[in-house]
């Protein structure tokens, strides 16, 4: 019972115990205090800026904040007949307000990016409502403009009062809130969504398999060619891996366009006619061909470094036992280097979903990504609500990418060095 | 201990002069965005070269005019307002007005009045000045094409040559964006230049534009920065190029190019001075100077675009480096002009984000 009182001591006469834990406890912190630079950054840089994008692509805080009366006033209206004075009159100060103030043109861009027409309607009443000095502000207000009668547009601003909404995530996948409130199908004409995270996904497929396909053979070559070959083919690969992705980009311009090098050679030796030149650039053909380019050293480097690691008497001990080349490469080697095949694949792939430069310069308009219209929705329409839900629909895409991956393949059978 | 309570409050009063220092170290140092290329160089040359030697002053120019919307409102967000003065197109300078991102302009007082005293309202070309835009120039969006690419007897000048692939075979290059492209196609189609935008209104109108894009739509090369349609009509990528007028003249004179500007149906526009919100007392000298009558009429003796003020526009003279008249490759001289439209800024403030769905929709298909 008297374990304690007689338990093993240090020489100063601390139990052992405590003195490991004081030891383990320090050892912890001088662990976390290494790790912390790494981690304030990756929590500035990276955590922070996804939960905002998350955050984002919900946040609807312009409607609820600058119509706050005209808001409150609609919580009783019946929803099929035109508000009454009430809702006019808190119309009107919302928008002489927002006048002062000079904040309506966020939520005049909100509202437009659901019906067309609002950004003018709300900047043009607003200028006039000054002039409103008594009521009956319903009938002012229509003399202004009598599309405020229209009942579509008092539904949509009583639906976007929420501060959260799910319209941006409707959007990016081609669906919308129709006047009623249920999510129908845009109209074809304004469908491009659905479509451009397919056309990303499988094209991000078929760069990853055209750089497994180019890439495992050259791999092969590198780890098993006498170190004074395989160094200059090395330098081969990695030039241009060191080379500005603009430049690699813009020179596969040179080269593929209509009266580029590619197409001047095919005429010149008699394989095409000068009508008949070859359009391998600004389409899908031109991206692939660029991106896999670009992306080809991220599938030799892990090929090498998993093949580098296999014993070259194993293929000799393998055809010493009676199989032939191709059956010792099969059953032996290549179930080796799938570890190999596994990182360049999930790292050529994950790459090529985020890529958004060389798809723009030379996708033309079949041969772009989603992540342009992320970046278009960012700089030029400054719809950021839509980005972020897009970026988040790719992220979670990428998400369920990996976890298929790993329960397929298994993260632990990745090896990147 | 003693040396600690010390060091602190020092800190603090050092980083208050830092950042006192900063702000009054800036006045000298102007940040201004514009559009680069030779359109920065025109106003290098024009008004900042002359405003550094009279007072001084640094001026910096920073080529994001492209996205200069959502460099203004990050910078707004982000309560770090760094740019002084942002060259801007009319239609982003009401979006940006509206959110309250840059200063409403006082016009008559800020500016400098015209040398025989006309006040700016009535100098500038007329509605020009909005509440918070002062325009520099008008410039214009035209077709070029190279003249090699046609026989000589059989050159296009109209809008409709564009759009006949019969007369005149070829790819042609258009911005990636469906802004002047559903003009030309309604123009090119029939519709009276002045209906044009009240046909845009309508779902037929809409359709009529789309359809009349899809008879070229396989031979069309879509751009999206200014510097590319030069490049594919030089490299023989393309026969036909929409561009701002601008850039071919550059193209031609400079770089003596064979091309040739269709000024048939030209889409003009102008472009000019926002100032971001709480910048005005740091800019106000500079925006008078930059505006005034000499150096707009100067602007036009570097690039081929046309000055936004009466007073100057008498003044347009030679190119500063080759000497050849500038009247004639002006946007608003009278043979160029005669079918010129305006781009109605409110239409494409109210349709533009859904007309670009629309336009990207039909560019997938």
């Amino acid at each position: 019972m008297s374990r304690t009182g007689k338990g093993l001591t240090t020489a100063n006469g601390v139990p052992l115990k405590v003195s490991l834990m004081r030891t383990n406890r320090r050892n912890q912190i001088r662990a976390f205090l290494l790790v912390a630079p790494l981690l304030l950054f990756l929590v500035i840089a990276f955590v922070m800026p996804i939960l905002d994008m998350l955050k984002r692509s919900v946040d609807n805080p312009e409607v609820h904040t600058q119509l706050s009366r005209t808001v409150a006033q609609l919580q009783d209206w019946d929803g099929d007949s035109v508000p009454d004075e009430a809702v006019f009159e808190a119309l009107v100060q919302d928008l002489k307000e927002g006048a002062a103030a000079r904040n309506l043109g966020l939520v005049a861009s909100r509202l437009n990016y659901e019906i067309s027409g609002m950004r003018s309607l709300i900047t043009k009443t607003a200028r006039r409502t000054g002039r409103i000095e008594s009521g009956p502000y319903k009938e002012a207000v229509l003399d202004i403009d009598e599309d405020w009668a229209d009942i579509d547009i008092w539904r949509l601003i009583k639906r976007e009062s929420n501060p959260y909404t799910l319209s941006y995530y409707l959007a990016a996948v081609d669906l919308k809130f129709d006047s009623n409130g249920d999510i129908v199908e845009q109209p074809e004409y304004l469908q491009i969504y659905q479509q451009l995270f397919v056309r990303t996904f499988w094209m991000s497929m078929a760069i990853t398999g055209l750089c497994l396909l180019l890439g495992y053979p050259i791999a092969f070559l590198l780890a098993n060619t006498p170190l004074r070959y395989s160094n200059l083919l090395m330098i081969l690969v990695l030039l241009p891996f060191w080379t500005s992705l603009l430049v690699r980009t813009t020179t596969w311009i040179a080269i593929l366009q209509q009266q580029g090098i590619l197409n001047d050679i095919f005429v010149g030796l008699g394989l095409l006619d000068e009508d008949s030149r070859l359009s391998m650039i600004y389409n899908k053909t031109g991206t692939l061909v660029a991106m896999t380019h670009i992306l080809l050293p991220f599938m030799i480097l892990p090929l090498y470094s998993v093949m580098k690691t296999i014993p070259p008497y194993y293929m000799r001990a393998a055809r010493s036992l009676g199989a032939r080349p191709f059956l010792a490469f099969r059953r032996v080697y290549f179930p080796l280097t799938i570890p190999g095949i596994g990182a360049g694949s999930i790292l050529v792939f994950i790459l090529a979903i985020g890529y958004y430069i060389t798809p723009a310069l030379v996708g033309g308009q079949d041969g772009i990504f989603i992540t342009n219209f992320i970046a278009y929705h960012m700089q030029t329409s400054l719809n950021w609500g839509l980005a972020a839900a897009i970026a988040s629909i790719l992220l979670f895409v990428v998400i369920a990418f990996y976890l298929i991956y790993n329960r397929l393949i298994g993260v632990d059978n990745v090896k990147l060095g | 201990m003693k040396a600690k309570t010390e060091i602190v409050p020092k800190a603090l009063v050092g980083l208050a002069a830092l950042s006192l220092g900063i702000s009054v170290a800036q006045a000298d140092t102007l940040n201004i965005v514009s559009w680069g290329g030779a359109y920065t160089m025109s106003q290098q040359r024009a008004y900042h070269e002359p405003w550094m030697e009279m007072t001084g002053d640094e001026i910096v120019n920073i080529d994001r005019s492209a996205n200069a919307l959502a460099g203004l409102r990050a910078q707004a967000q982000a309560g770090n307002i760094t740019w002084d003065l942002v060259d801007i197109l009319p239609a982003d300078a009401i979006i940006a007005c509206d959110e309250g991102l840059v200063e409403p302009l006082d016009h008559d007082a800020l500016l400098s009045a015209a040398p025989d005293g006309t006040l700016p309202t009535a100098d500038f070309i007329e509605g020009s000045l909005t509440e918070c835009f002062v325009p520099t120039i008008v410039y214009s969006n035209v077709i070029g094409y190279n003249t090699e690419a046609f026989p000589a007897d059989n050159q296009p000048f109209l809008m409709e040559d564009v759009f006949n692939l019969e007369d005149f075979p070829g790819m042609r290059a258009l911005q990636k964006a469906p802004i002047n492209n559903l003009e030309w196609a309604l123009m090119a189609d029939g519709v009276a230049t002045e209906d044009v935008y009240d046909v845009l209104e309508t779902e037929e109108g809409i359709q009529r534009a789309f359809a009349k894009l899809d008879t070229i739509k396989d031979h069309v090369i879509w751009w999206e920065e200014g510097a590319q349609p030069p490049q594919l009509l030089a490299d023989g990528e393309v026969v036909f190029a929409s561009a701002y007028n601008g850039r071919l003249f550059n193209a031609a004179v400079n770089e003596g190019q064979p091309f040739e500007i269709i000024w048939d149906k030209q889409v003009f526009e102008l472009d000019g001075w926002v100032v971001p919100k709480g910048k005005l007392d740091k800019v106000a000298d500079y925006l008078a100077f930059s505006t005034d009558t000499q150096r707009l009429a100067d602007q036009a003796k570097y690039i081929s675009y046309g000055p936004a003020r009466a007073s100057s526009a008498s003044q347009v003279s030679t190119h500063a480096d080759t000497g050849i008249d500038m009247k004639p490759h002006m946007p608003t001289y009278g043979p160029n002009f005669a079918t010129a439209i305006q781009k109605n800024d409110e239409f494409w403030a109210d349709y533009g984000d859904e007309l670009n769905q629309r336009f990207n929709a039909w560019l997938a298909r």
